[in-house]
């Protein structure tokens, strides 16, 4: 098993700290990880990404070309990433702003709508829980109770109350994510 | 009982690894792409428990000249910066050369020249390879490719560098600084008593006994034949360095017809690269020079003379490809490819590079 992932949108979506839970989850689920952020000025209301890998085998490049599951959560990002992932792979993207949606016909589409429904919930600061509920939906690469030993390692201890609220978040996104080819 | 493994960005990774190698003190002056070094030291405040002096000096300048003094007393001392702090950072460097003071300098260099970006770059191999500072000195130059290699090169970097009485450069560069890893960190190591200081460093400033001259630590020496003197004995000194401490790695060699070379995080994205090529049928390997001063001339050298072209693969204008071509002798085609500014290559960048500039 290997996954190759970019996950990108505006900066404060949460980007990088769900590219982190995605890392730690791995790490317990006994897997190599490396988890690499694009950083600078472009965090801070311009656009961020980061490519994690999570490998049963050891890891070379943390720099890739292509991935197997770009997860989108604006439209630059959307026109930047559709064309990197390999055929057969898997795009997730939150239609919240997006104006002209994938057009690939080689790749699977998945939509969640995850900032409408946070909205709706009163919850927009799990708003990325739900989008990587969606992700652990259509792949799978890591148990549930790895995802929240990921929490737990992730998150400092005074928030760790807060973790059912993301565990519950993490399943709206399971229920919310629908395929579109 | 085994040690945990942790995710931990590199510069997290380097500033921890300090506190266990037994460091007494680091000094330095934030600035991307390193600046989780001293924040990674201020969080966990290692001054409460092994007595390890974290201070934010007021430059690069103090920073260089505050582990000048620290290791001319024989302490365990270091610091870090990036690649416009480093350029500030040279003469003291030369003096703590000339002076032959053990401690450790990491570069997680971006991309110059001058202010530059913030993006990684590896454009600064010059500077720690060829001098950086005046005068003929060397400073022996790790490169690390990981984030367990920025934890495990701090420690083999304090034992290098007493071992040789030489300031040890980390030559690392803003990927493996920002980016997370499984990493397991090195034990705790306790910091030296005076006793043990006294003991292995009698060179150093550590107070005057009645029963010896006292100990002068100047690079300062009027007298050109005793200038000279002063050089021969360094040069002595390299020469063993370069006998004994060459390290490098070796990736799908044993067959290959053509050969990558590449350091630090480039290293990585090149074993991509040759994963990639041999998938199309190219038989290609990597050599990743661990130490770049000294330089595995001769591991270059020998396998060399088994492939039909290389390729060295830099984040900069082509720096390290002339080392290569040092080593290759002219015997087969060397060839450059790079990226510059604070881009990073990315696999098939390389493969096609030397699909176009060695296969033809």
């Amino acid at each position: 098993m290997k996954e190759e992932i970019i996950i990108a949108g505006f900066g404060g979506q949460g980007v990088l700290s769900m590219g982190k839970i995605l890392a730690y989850s791995g790490l317990m689920e006994g897997h190599e990880v490396s988890w690499m952020p694009s950083y600078g000025p472009e965090q801070r209301g311009g656009t961020a990404n980061v490519t994690v890998i999570v490998s049963e085998d050891r890891i070379s490049s943390p720099i890739l070309n292509t991935y197997d599951t770009a997860i989108i959560l604006n439209q630059q990002s959307l026109d930047k990433f559709e064309p990197t992932i390999k055929p057969g792979g898997c795009l997730i993207y939150d239609g919240y702003g997006i104006s002209t949606p994938p057009q690939r016909k080689d790749i699977n589409v998945y939509r969640i709508d995850a900032m409408t429904k946070s909205v709706e919930l009163k919850t927009t600061k799990v708003f990325n829980m739900i989008v990587l509920g969606g992700f652990l939906k259509v792949r799978p690469i890591v148990r549930m109770e790895n995802v929240i030993l990921g929490l737990k390692k992730s998150l400092p201890e005074r928030h760790h109350k807060l973790i059912p609220m993301n565990e519950e978040a993490i399943r709206v996104g399971m229920d919310l994510i629908q395929k579109m080819n | 009982m085994a040690e945990e493994i942790q995710l931990l960005k590199g510069n997290e990774a380097l500033a921890l690894a300090a506190i266990r190698s037994g460091a007494d003190g680091y000094f330095g002056y934030p600035i991307t792409p390193q600046s989780e070094v001293m924040e990674t030291l201020m969080a966990v405040e290692p001054w409460k428990t092994t007595g390890m002096v974290v201070l934010q000096a007021e430059s690069e300048l103090s920073s260089i000249n505050m582990v000048y003094g620290g290791a001319a007393a024989g302490k365990q001392v270091m610091t870090s910066s990036s690649s416009p702090g480093i350029s500030l950072m040279q003469e003291g460097i030369s003096y703590i050369a000339a002076c032959e003071l053990p401690c450790l300098i990491v570069n997680v260099q971006r991309g110059g020249p001058g202010l530059g970006t913030i993006q990684p770059s590896q454009s600064d191999y010059f500077q720690a390879t060829k001098g950086g500072g005046h005068g003929d000195y060397h400073l022996i130059v790790l490169a690390p490719a990981s984030v367990q290699e920025m934890a495990d090169f701090t420690v083999l970097a304090f034992d290098l560098a007493f071992k040789y009485r030489n300031p040890v450069m980390m030559l690392a560069d803003g990927l493996i600084g920002q980016m997370m890893e499984k990493v397991v960190l090195p034990e705790q190591r306790p910091r030296r008593t005076m006793e043990q200081i006294k003991e292995q460093c009698p060179w150093a400033t550590w107070g005057k006994p009645s029963s010896r001259k006292p100990n002068i630590i100047t690079s300062l020496e009027l007298d050109s034949k005793d200038m000279e003197q002063n050089n021969l004995r360094l040069q002595k000194k390299y020469k063993e360095i370069s006998d004994h401490e060459v390290r490098y790695e070796e990736f799908e060699t044993s067959d290959a017809e053509y050969l990558l070379i590449a350091f630090g995080a480039c290293a990585r994205i090149c074993q991509k690269a040759v994963e990639e090529a041999r998938a199309q049928g190219i038989r290609l390997g990597l050599i990743r020079p661990v130490t770049l001063w000294p330089f595995p001339y001769k591991a270059i050298a020998e396998q060399a003379n088994k492939v039909k072209g290389i390729l060295s693969v830099e984040m900069n204008a082509g720096q390290m490809v002339e080392d290569v071509r040092l080593a290759v002798k002219g015997n087969v085609p060397v060839e450059f490819f790079g990226r510059l500014g604070g881009i990073i290559p990315t696999p098939d960048e390389i493969v096609t590079a030397l699909k176009e500039k060695i296969i033809k």
